[in-house]
């Protein structure tokens, strides 16, 4: 029931910074430290969530040779800087996992 | 200058402009279908997000904060900061279509995403903006609309298919990756990303998944300084 109620809200919200402006007719200036933070929302989110799913893939640090998530996301940072591509990171990332997971047995 | 253009032709012009996007985004609305059952969503909510969230990168986010069991504030407040760039679009579209009846606000506005506000400003770019481009963006965000759903729909069904064993899960960091990584272009990107994770690695342990959130907000502080008071 939660997710849904979650998913509702989200969405309103979403719609609501959609319709904001359009909404208000005004030509608006923003204040500048908006204007300076708004691109860096996007990498500070997304390494936040993703560097506790490599780096503490069991819920305590795990910093290792062994840690196939960890070696698997380094070969996909890599392949990501290389291509810009979504498909060949994710193929990338899944088949050093694959590899990595059977080398560790 | 243009001739003037009817509803018509606009309309077309617009889905004829997001129709090359559709091939970048095709594979990730499969991907977050695959992975909305993965971390949990049933195929209806998977489904129905496409239509109530409709944002790409804030669907992915919420299917890893809810199959974490994050609470409903801090999954409101993460999507709420990633989506925040949508009200930079909705003030730079806000004068072209000051003129309309609400009902076309509301259908543009919730049709606003990162892909309808590229192919829209590199038309204003070209110079090619007319009396009816209304029927442009229309034309723009629909197309964008269809083909997230069909290819969400195509992930969801392709999800229920896949055998249990697979690490589906991993696909969310990976794709996070993707999608960071070209992102990380300067100094202060690379200080923003390493303060973020180095946070969420240290706060993990915080309730209610707040980590991630202060995670977030310390990246952004971290690249707010370095643009404002190292150069």
């Amino acid at each position: 029931m939660s997710v849904w109620l979650t998913m509702v809200v989200c969405g309103l919200l979403t719609f609501a910074l959609r319709l904001s402006f359009i909404a208000a007719e005004g030509r608006v200036i923003f204040p500048r430290w908006f204007r300076v933070v708004l691109p860096f929302v996007p990498v500070a989110t997304l390494t936040a969530l993703v560097a506790p799913d490599l780096l503490m893939p069991h819920g305590a640090l795990w910093l290792s040779w062994s840690n196939a998530r960890l070696m698997a996301g380094l070969v996909a940072i890599a392949i990501a800087a290389v291509t810009r591509s979504v498909l060949w990171t994710l193929l990338g990332g899944f088949a050093a996992l694959a590899l990595g997971s059977a080398a560790m047995g | 200058m243009v001739p003037p253009r009817s509803a018509g032709q606009e309309f077309w012009a617009g889905v004829g402009a997001l129709a090359p996007l559709l091939v970048g985004v095709a594979p990730f609305g499969m991907i977050y279908g695959v992975l909305a059952l993965a971390s949990g969503l049933s195929p209806t909510a998977a489904l129905l997000m496409s239509s109530i969230l409709f944002a790409g990168s804030a669907q992915f986010l919420f299917c890893q904060l809810v199959g974490a069991g994050a609470p409903v504030a801090v999954v409101v407040a993460e999507v709420g900061l990633l989506n925040l760039r949508h009200a930079l679009y909705s003030a730079a579209l806000a004068p072209h279509l000051a003129h309309l009846p609400r009902r076309w606000k509301l259908a543009l506005a919730y049709l606003l995403t990162d892909e309808a506000f590229a192919a829209i400003s590199r038309r204003e770019a070209a110079g090619q903006s007319g009396p009816r481009q209304h029927w442009f963006y229309l034309g723009a965000g629909l197309a964008l609309w269809g083909g997230w759903q069909l290819a969400t729909a195509a992930g969801v069904l392709l999800g229920a298919r896949l055998p249990a064993g697979w690490p589906l899960d991993f696909a969310l960091p990976l794709t996070f990756i993707a999608i960071v990584v070209p992102l990380v272009r300067d100094r202060a990107m690379l200080l923003a990303a390493a303060v973020a994770g180095l946070i969420a690695l240290t706060a993990a342990g915080l309730p209610f998944k707040l980590g991630l959130l202060a995670a977030a907000l310390a990246g952004m502080a971290a690249g707010w300084w370095a643009v404002e008071k190292i150069r």
